[in-house]
């Protein structure tokens, strides 16, 4: 009797671990499947986003501030006209300090008229400036993005190639996520009622093209690749390779993927 | 030209100082006077429940003449508490998706489920507990559309036998002590919804979750005192002193409580003085000076203190009628104190910008799904629902004969 019991238990064990080897496939699969769907309505057909990994990089030190990124941002994916950026460029002057003040540096003057689409201005006092340069901002693809966090409904998400996402079908428009990015890359659409930010020109990369932003600027300080199919030579290995870089905000604990190259402490 | 003719109190383009993210400049805030009103309305639910729970759990007899007042009042506010989210809804259509796919990492997702807790498992579980018998008495001397309606409300459950009856007082007694943790949950998560935002360091605040119940506990309580006294006053009816004593005494023990909090909570903000801080700090000190200095901290929390204050002290040698007014006054002070506060939280931690170089502006329209008007009407609506609730449950002459609501099954 008690051989029975064992022996029953024995093919019990047995069966349950055939189950979950059967089953662990079939889990992957069915993973694979939901991480698929968790792409934009504007991906490619065939795109698979598990064999990607994109990400972005800014060389500061090159941008000029010509504002030719916001407006090809504005107008590849029909960014309401207004107060509204996917992404936008940040002028930083840190003037010298008055004589005798005992410090370092004098004042930082932040500006960024238009997201700086239309270029800038000439400074009021340029014999003041001791640094002059500019921060082009998008969304900093956090690996704990706040936002997605905070999103009530699962509208906004992490597509398993790096982007972060939001679903405009299923946005309530509550603005959570809008309060919960640390970096000020989204918006409530006045269209749509929906929130919105980069996609990385996800329409785009899906389809082998670069970000209209990495697409448009002259001077290469944008530069975008696929971690996980890149040779050492490309620009993104490269950046990486040549560069100490930093995230903005790293106290925060939201882990950026978006590195800059070349940026003061005054940038937040 | 429709901006222009439905700002009523003057026309101002928006309005900024120093470096603001150029998203902020698109709609400031992005959370108006609805958003203040909800933790607001919220805040009252979880106070009134609390002064009801004293009654039911922990026996305080001198509060039994304000205990069905209470429950009506927090269930009045809690049918009207969604509203003003829901009215701010970019997609009000789509609500409903936050119970049917929550997003478990938000507190907001979460929230949902609470509220929905609080409504079904609680308050109309105690409601109905409490009231049952009196649907059956109602339902039988009643005629018409009362008699309909209270019929409806004794779910066929017509058995007033001694056991019956005693089952419904245990079980409401059960529901009352699950209550009072749901009522802290229900408001301590209205403030994790704030302090869980570590973008915003006028937000983002450990604290948070517990300055929002003791402030809702002194907010519940004071509403419950001004609801009372105003009854009273409607119905020509003497105030019982003895209750009315004791509820000033539990309202001024929650606003020390309260005070108390928020005061260590400044004074951890001043001494750690950390990023940001001098934002902040000109944010107390100039563009929120008369909704925190005057509005919370001098009218909404010193004045009712001393008030209440002196009456604990010196309650034997203040006559009744100057007593009755200075209750009514400190509740009245504490209503407003609390809405202030709530202002100050909602709309403070949007008047400065997450990049901390520059300040917003906000002037509130008069018409206008987040103007003056919308708002009065969402906080006058609780009200209105309440009055319709003391009509039908707790009336002056109600069917049978009962001149008072009665409290018997407590004594």
């Amino acid at each position: 009797m008690k051989s029975n019991v064992s022996r029953r238990s024995m093919i019990g064990r047995v069966g349950a671990a055939l189950a979950g080897l059967l089953a662990a496939p079939a889990a992957r699969t069915v993973r694979a499947a939901v991480s698929k769907g968790l792409v934009s309505p504007g991906a490619a057909q065939g795109y698979d986003p598990l064999q990607h990994k994109w990400v972005m990089a800014i060389d500061v030190n090159r941008c000029i501030g010509c504002g030719f990124c916001v407006e090809a941002c504005k107008t590849e994916n029909r960014v309401p006209s207004g107060p509204y950026y996917r992404t936008w460029v940040e002028r930083y002057i840190i003037t010298r300090p008055d004589p005798g003040a005992g410090t370092a540096r004098g004042e930082t003057l932040v500006d960024s008229p238009d997201g700086g689409m239309r270029g800038f201005g000439e400074p009021a006092a340029p014999e003041r400036i001791q640094h002059s340069f500019f921060v082009p901002k998008l969304c900093n693809l956090c690996k704990h993005s706040p936002c997605v966090q905070a999103c009530p409904v699962g509208a906004t998400f992490d597509a398993p190639d790096g982007a972060v996402l939001i679903d405009p079908k299923y946005c309530i428009g509550c603005g959570f996520c809008i309060q919960a990015c640390p970096y000020g890359c989204r918006f409530l659409s006045p269209a749509t009622h929906t929130a919105e930010k980069c996609s990385l020109c996800y329409h785009r990369i899906t389809r082998g093209l670069k970000p209209a932003c990495v697409e448009v600027c002259p001077t290469q300080a944008r530069v975008f690749g696929d971690l996980q199919n890149s040779a050492a030579e490309d620009p993104i290995r490269q950046f990486y390779q040549n560069n100490r870089v930093q995230a903005l905000k790293p106290h925060l604990g939201t882990d950026p993927r978006l590195f800059y190259a070349g940026i003061d402490k005054e940038v937040r | 030209m429709t901006n222009a003719i439905t700002n009523l109190v003057a026309e101002l383009t928006p309005h900024f100082e120093g470096y603001v993210y150029p998203n902020e400049a698109a709609r400031q805030p992005l959370w108006g006077v609805l958003i203040v009103l909800y933790p607001y309305i919220t805040g009252l639910v979880a106070g009134a429940f609390i002064m009801a729970s004293l009654v039911r759990v922990f026996k305080v007899k001198a509060l039994e003449p304000v205990y069905r007042l209470s429950l009506l009042t927090a269930f009045a506010f809690l049918l009207c508490a969604t509203l003003p989210l829901l009215c701010h809804l970019g997609h009000p259509e789509r609500c409903l998706e936050i119970m049917m796919t929550p997003h478990l990492t938000s507190p907001m997702a979460i929230f949902g489920f609470i509220y929905a807790w609080y409504l079904m498992a609680v308050l109309l579980l105690e409601l109905w507990f409490d009231y049952r018998q009196d649907f059956v008495q109602w339902s039988q001397s009643a005629t018409g559309f009362r008699g309909i309606l209270y019929r409806a409300f004794t779910l066929g459950v017509t058995d007033e036998s001694k056991a019956a009856v005693g089952l419904d007082m245990k079980l409401g007694w059960v529901i009352s002590i699950v209550g009072i943790p749901s009522a802290f949950l229900l408001h301590g998560y209205v403030g994790f919804i704030f302090g869980s935002i570590k973008a915003n360091p006028w937000w983002g605040n450990a604290l948070m979750p517990i300055i929002f119940i003791l402030s809702a506990m002194a907010s519940g309580i004071a509403l419950c005192v001004f609801n009372y006294m105003t009854l009273t006053w409607i119905r020509r009816h003497s105030t019982d002193m003895r209750c009315l004593d004791a509820m000033g005494m539990f309202l001024f023990y929650a606003l020390v409580v309260d005070a108390a909090v928020e005061g260590l909570d400044w004074i951890q903000r001043i001494y750690s003085a950390e990023e940001g801080f001098q934002l902040l700090r000109q944010l107390a000190t100039e563009k929120l000076f008369y909704t925190l200095n005057v509005g919370q901290a001098l009218l909404g929390t010193a004045m009712p203190l001393l008030l209440l204050g002196t009456l604990q002290v010196l309650r034997r040698r203040i006559p009744e009628p100057a007593r009755k007014r200075m209750y009514f006054a400190s509740a009245a002070l504490i209503l407003v104190g609390v809405l202030a506060m709530r202002w100050n939280v909602v709309i403070g931690g949007q008047l400065f910008s997450k990049s901390l170089r520059g300040f917003m502006s906000y002037k509130m329209d008069f018409a206008g799904m987040e103007g003056w008007f919308m708002g009065a009407i969402l906080l006058a609506l609780p009200f209105v629902v309440l009055t319709v609730l003391v009509k039908l449950f707790l009336a002056e002459r109600l069917p049978g004969g009962q001149a008072e609501p009665h409290l018997s099954a407590h004594e």
